[in-house]
């Protein structure tokens, strides 16, 4: 069974990377004539996401055409909604935001991923114990991260974050009610808890360095400083970009975090474009816009998507 | 014990290797300096403080009866039952009751959708496999957020069948029964059983289900624990889907009711802590049992969408 756990792992890359499945060898007859019980495995699957994937994008390509409304019937206005939206001052701070937030959260989330990976590296007990507890935050739904760290940014003076920069010195800073510090307040708690989930895959990588090239780096006599720059990070570079590529797509559609911690506020200052889609579409009912922010959020998606991976396979050509 | 053993040329050689141990991990930790020793444990007991202390504060809290929201700790003061008496008078039981049945069922579902997916894409040869493929990978471009608005009106209205599962707990359980990542896995795995096996349940006449339950099933348990870790986590971490999907809050989940908790200034950080406290520990338990799972699925590559 171990064996096969083993042998099983490089294809599950394959698979994620779109590589068609291997032909299986060619059973008898009697399976071959029984072509239309693949399709009967395949149903579930294939009825599940036609429901509850592609007629609701369907659906939405539609709204984003249409001024909604449930009582009167919808009517077609064309390119109106996505006019609407990217012509609005507030889907326009909730772009800038999105950005931030996603920028700032992404790269702190792996570079700090990157260092917990450095410190917690070996093979000790203690050190498995570490990394269990460390990685804790990641599994803990975001609901549950935002309210604890809601008590944590608590903004009076004995709230216990500010009792923390009291000690250095600082003054009590209102977390999440003052506009400047709002963002970066939510783009800590982001950190906090995807910073683990990195470190664990560079972990993985860190595994993978060949033992051999620190030894030359050391007779060398390079500084450890040079040896996780000429060593450590271009040996890690393909697990670098998977991670960077996989925050970023993430980071467009941040929505939890910010709805639990601030709701968008205070004054719009933490409102992203998932926060904005649900205001317009369950706060105001404007279904239609807030169908045309979410294919827009589609297409960005996919085009982030797409040309990350062309440039990744690009550069494993090289 | 075997070092006593050990000859001393051995012994010794052991020692320098111990210092050069710095050649173990790229951070260079040597293992017998205490030097390092102690910069590795301060470091240790930093990360565990922060990445660790607050989810401790949620446990402790939840059973500590503390009034306001500056006295988080990690050592109970007065530890009491009182928090969740409180929010147990606003319902709290409900709400995890219909967590822990979506999360449940609908991994049941998951599993159950992906080992048949699965094993058709990497068992079968038929006609539009490539097709396929690439439609279990588009999915994987439509997360629930780009498709909540259109889906909720959909979910108020289901196409050919003309009723609504808003407000049931199928309207959050059977959108998460397929998912692309578990279908990948399943199929990833099953790849790698060896043909002769199954070949050789067809001629003992097996049925296709039959070699999937008896042969292929107890085969791929690895997979299995991957597909559980990942899809209860992603089930239970759902928080817009509940929201939009729900009709009135009585259908609401556990993460999502923590907020209107929170907001109800009568009960207080205590019984906000004890909600908290149940929408942690089901995630806290998997996690810790399929522990092995979760990193098998992340390291393999396999991109979760």
């Amino acid at each position: 069974m171990t064996d096969i756990s083993s042998a099983s792992q490089p294809s599950a890359t394959s698979a994620a990377g779109g590589t068609p499945p291997a032909a299986p060898r060619r059973g008898r007859v009697r399976s071959q004539s029984r072509w239309w019980s693949a399709w009967m495995f395949l149903a579930p699957a294939l009825l599940l996401f036609i429901y509850f994937k592609f007629v609701p994008m369907g659906e939405g390509i539609r709204m984003s055409f249409q001024d909604v409304s449930p009582f009167l019937g919808n009517s077609w206005v064309g390119w109106d909604n996505y006019t609407t939206v990217l012509t609005n001052a507030r889907f326009h701070q909730a772009v800038w935001n999105t950005l931030v937030l996603g920028a700032g959260q992404s790269i702190g989330a792996v570079v700090i991923g990157f260092i917990l990976a450095l410190l917690l590296e070996g093979p000790s007990r203690t050190l498995w114990f570490v990394r269990t507890a460390v990685f804790l935050p990641v599994v803990t739904a975001s609901a549950v991260v935002g309210e604890i760290w809601r008590i944590i940014y608590f903004p009076s003076p004995d709230g216990f974050m500010n009792k923390l920069i009291g000690l250095v010195g600082i003054d009590p800073i209102r977390y999440l009610e003052d506009t400047s510090v709002a963002l970066y307040a939510v783009m800590t708690v982001g950190i906090w808890s995807s910073a683990p989930y990195y470190m664990v895959i560079f972990l993985a990588g860190l595994a993978g360095v060949d033992r051999s090239l620190y030894e030359a780096a050391a007779i060398d006599g390079a500084r450890l400083r040079h040896r996780i720059i000429n060593v450590t990070i271009p040996a890690l570079r393909p697990a670098i970009m998977i991670v960077s590529i996989l925050a970023a797509v993430r980071a467009l559609r941040i929505f939890t975090d910010v709805w639990v911690l601030t709701g968008g506020g205070p004054a719009g200052s933490t409102q992203v474009w998932m926060t904005q889609i649900y205001t317009q579409g369950f706060e105001r009912n404007n279904l239609g816009v807030a169908s045309a922010a979410s294919i827009l959020l589609l297409i960005a998606s996919v085009l982030l998507t797409v040309v990350a991976v062309y440039f990744t396979r690009n550069k494993e050509g090289a | 014990m075997s070092q006593s053993f050990s000859p001393p040329a051995a012994r010794k050689r052991r020692q320098q290797k111990s210092v050069e141990g710095t050649l173990d991990t790229a951070f260079g930790w040597a293992i017998g300096d205490p030097k390092s020793m102690i910069v590795r444990a301060v470091f240790c007991a930093l990360l565990l403080f922060v990445f660790a202390g607050p989810i401790m504060t949620i446990i402790v809290g939840a059973f500590d009866l503390n009034p306001d929201p500056t006295a988080l700790t990690l050592w109970p003061h007065n530890p009491s039952l009182e928090n969740f008496r409180v929010a147990t008078g606003r319902g709290i039981w409900g709400y995890f009751a219909n967590s822990l049945f979506i999360a449940g069922f609908g991994l049941l579902l998951q599993i159950i959708v992906a080992v048949m997916a699965g094993y058709a894409l990497a068992r079968r040869k038929f006609y539009g496999q490539t097709v396929v493929l690439g439609i279990f990978l588009a999915t994987m471009m439509l997360p629930e957020e780009v498709v909540a608005v259109p889906l909720a009106v959909v979910l108020g209205d289901l196409p050919l069948l003309g009723i609504s599962i808003r407000g049931t707990i199928f309207a959050i359980i059977l959108p998460v029964a397929a998912s692309a990542f578990s279908i990948l896995v399943m199929a990833a795995f099953m790849r790698d059983i060896p043909e002769e096996i199954i070949e050789a349940a067809r001629i003992d006449g097996a049925s296709e289900f039959r070699i999937l339950l008896q042969v292929i099933l107890p085969m791929s348990l690895p997979a299995l624990g991957v597909v559980a870790i990942f899809g209860f986590n992603g089930i239970w971490d759902q928080y817009l889907l509940p929201l939009v999907a729900a009709n009135r809050t009585d259908d609401y989940t556990i993460t999502v009711i923590l907020r209107s908790l929170r907001a109800d200034i009568e009960v207080g950080t205590g019984a906000l802590l004890a909600g908290a406290f149940l929408a942690l520990i089901p995630s806290l338990i998997v996690y810790l049992l399929l522990q092995k799972s979760l990193v098998r699925g992340m390291t393999s590559g396999a991109i979760k969408g």
